[in-house]
């Protein structure tokens, strides 16, 4: 009368407790030595973010310029700028700018992206026909011309750079979103969502979109590493932070160049600042890339 | 044995379900299919679309299914056989015809009275790997049904979740799991679990040991077997091997390019094939009997199915038609499109030379089974006779050497 005899199939699996899918994927990405690479360069990136009041020996706006393009060393371990402040305080507040314009402009994209793309992928039709050359269109422009367009056109300010990043990004994450879900809508566990009856506002968000997600996880990774390029990008080509005193990498950068032979540190550490936050995004994204997969186990 | 449990937690089917089936094959068929055409159109342009024709999966389809009995339903990739499954589902909206499940058209239903339906038939999938959610855990998949359809309090699911899971042959423990954890044939009990979770009439199984080992296959179907008996349910075995729906179903419907081109009770179908096409699939079996075996004929059809967007005029078989090369060319079979017809007790078929088919060299070859499969009063082929009678222009003879 009891239940049928578990056949020795169960057996195999038995001996070990089931493991969660994020917590599964978290263990792959810890043995990815790149990723791991990433996450220390994030580390550090955001450690001096959040505690640049604490750790930096100076203001980041204090100097004379008595003590103008001093090379590093002693007092002062990165060297002073053309207005005598200390670069490495400079660096470390920069680091506050890339931060928070990267992660809100990816925020920001991720959002109008993710709607745009939940709306074609979902609905279908002449909204997805209509969305999709929108953002054929806007991908075809390069995102820094674009980025420079919308601030040329919006004024400079940081929340006007933040947009201007953001909407770079947007279409990229549309059509990732709309790509995904188009290939979820046909696949036999949506259909079979809908042969039990489930309600469609059901099948996109138990079925669809978690299914969708570690696409978009790994996309917005990535494109904080472009957002930070791009945001310097913009403060470089003088179309950064209005106050021309805000510790910005990008506008530390064009402030030197004219310097490059004098005082070449002050190109390559601000520099040296954007390519490791930047590589860092990178390899966590291509970390995550590969242990979010569930099909690629262990 | 049944776990006396079951079917506690969640509602019974209806009354007048279970009423007929004490009635059994006798009482009204669960579902009757009648002239059913699903078409997909094909459209041209990217904002505004333009309707340039139509792909005809299924093209005017008449069946029943009687309560409690398996129906088998093959034919080549394409044929429509999938299409007509879900369309049964509702899936797919019928363009014309119409599907009564108990009485009820299902075609004309939307909206709540559609989901309602939908409790009384489920679906089992080709691939155990594409149709579980892989965000979701084996538990979540099997008791989401009740979810949806708000069956029981959240413990109660839990409960009836465990007793599925053992009913399908899997550790009670195992509903904390991810797809991922399981084999294939473990993750196609998950499948059969889900679809027994509200004791449905029907069940569509879509090619459900297709994607698994054989050594599985065998498994699967005497679950689906097991199943049947225990609760009553009825199911359309769809698939593209005739050997193994042969030995599950009590009827076969033969389907090609969108129509059913033989329904018979599958002994007659195995034992008296009357399509050509029918005596073709089956020459294409394999016989557990070397001395049979040796003196199998394949019969070896010419081209490719033609698209179902441009069917052929007349018998949408006549192209491919050793018969009907055999016979001569007869026009009749460009010209009229045969009809669905009953040739002997409960066999019909839809070709106008069928009872050219009764008795030929080809129907006497394919029928050599081992003793094994009731033979009737169909007398074996003799080696030698294929070889002499048969007309070589017109069928292809190729010994399986």
């Amino acid at each position: 009368m009891a239940a049928p005899a578990i056949p020795a199939t169960g057996r195999a699996i038995e001996v070990r407790a089931s493991r969660g899918l994020w917590r599964d994927a978290m263990r792959r990405l810890l043995r990815n030595k790149p990723a791991l690479l990433g996450l220390l360069f994030i580390g550090i990136f955001v450690f001096a973010a959040v505690f640049a009041p604490l750790i930096a020996p100076y203001g980041p706006l204090e100097g004379t310029l008595v003590q103008r393009m001093k090379p590093p060393g002693g007092a002062h371990l990165f060297g002073t700028d053309l207005q005598g402040r200390d670069e490495l305080t400079r660096i470390l507040y920069g680091a506050q700018v890339s931060l928070l314009a990267g992660v809100a402009s990816v925020i920001m994209g991720l959002s109008i992206g993710g709607i745009a793309g939940a709306l074609a992928g979902g609905l279908g039709g002449w909204v997805d026909s209509v969305l999709m050359r929108v953002v054929d269109v806007m991908l075809s422009i390069p995102g820094i011309l674009l980025a420079i367009g919308i601030v040329a056109w919006l004024d400079r300010g940081l929340p006007q750079i933040m947009f201007a990043v953001a909407m770079t990004n947007a279409p990229i994450f549309a059509r990732i979103l709309r790509g995904s879900l188009l290939s979820l809508r046909n696949s036999d566990y949506v259909t079979a969502a809908q042969s039990i009856g489930a309600p469609p506002s059901r099948i996109l968000l138990r079925h669809m979109l978690p299914n969708s997600l570690t696409a978009l996880i790994v996309a917005a990774t990535l494109a904080l590493a472009t957002a930070i390029i791009d945001v310097a990008g913009l403060g470089f080509l003088g179309l950064g932070p209005p106050d021309p005193r805000t510790p910005e990498w990008g506008t530390m950068l064009t402030d030197s160049t004219k310097f490059l032979r004098q005082a070449p540190w002050l190109i390559f550490l601000p520099g040296l600042a954007i390519v490791i936050s930047a590589i860092g995004f990178n390899l966590l994204g291509d970390g995550l890339r590969e242990s979010l997969d569930p099909r690629l186990k262990r | 044995m049944i776990d006396p449990n079951l079917g506690s937690v969640v509602a019974s089917p209806t009354p007048a379900g279970v009423g007929s089936n004490e009635v059994d094959g006798a009482g009204r068929p669960l579902v009757e299919v009648d002239r059913l055409k699903v078409y997909f159109p094909i459209t041209e342009g990217l904002v505004f679309e333009r309707h340039i024709g139509d792909v005809q999966a299924v093209d005017g389809v008449t069946f029943s299914l009687r309560r409690g009995e398996t129906l088998g339903l093959v034919g080549e990739s394409g044929c429509g056989k999938s299409t007509t499954g879900r369309a049964i589902i509702r899936l797919y909206k019928p363009t014309e015809g119409s599907i009564s499940f108990d009485g009820v058209d299902l075609t004309t239903l939307s909206g709540d009275q559609l989901r309602r339906m939908r409790r009384r038939m489920q679906m089992i999938f080709q691939d155990p790997y594409a149709s579980l959610n892989p965000r979701m855990t084996a538990g979540g998949i099997i008791g989401e049904p009740l979810e949806i359809h708000g069956i029981g309090s959240g413990g109660e699911r839990r409960e009836r979740v465990r007793e599925l899971l053992a009913t399908v042959g899997l550790n009670p423990d195992f509903g904390e799991r991810y797809p991922h954890e399981f084999s294939g044939g473990q993750r196609q009990r998950i499948g059969v679990a889900r679809a027994l979770a509200l004791n449905p009439d029907l069940i569509v199984a879509d090619e459900p040991i297709s994607a698994l080992d054989v050594s599985i296959q065998a498994q699967i179907i005497n679950l689906l077997e097991r199943l049947q008996g225990q609760f009553d349910l009825t199911y359309l075995f769809i698939a593209h091997d005739l050997s193994v729906v042969r030995h599950i179903s009590d009827r076969i419907a033969v389907m090609y390019l969108g129509r059913i081109v033989e329904l018979a009770p599958s002994r007659d179908l195995n034992t008296r094939p009357l399509h050509p096409y029918t005596v073709a699939l089956l020459s294409a079996i394999p016989i557990p009997d070397p001395a049979i075996e040796s003196r199998r004929r394949r019969i070896i059809l010419k081209g490719d199915v033609p698209s179902p967007a441009a069917p052929p005029e007349g018998c949408r078989f006549h192209t491919r038609c050793w018969l009907r090369e055999k016979l001569g060319n007869p026009e009749r079979c460009v010209t009229e499109d045969p009809a669905l017809r009953l040739i002997e007790t409960g066999h019909e078929a839809a070709c106008h030379f069928a009872e050219d088919v009764a008795g030929s060299v080809e129907q006497q070859q394919v029928v050599g089974r081992p003793a094994s499969r009731p033979r009737s009063s169909t007398p074996v082929a003799s080696p030698g006779d294929g070889a002499a009678a048969g007309d070589p222009a017109a069928v292809q003879q190729i010994p399986t050497a």
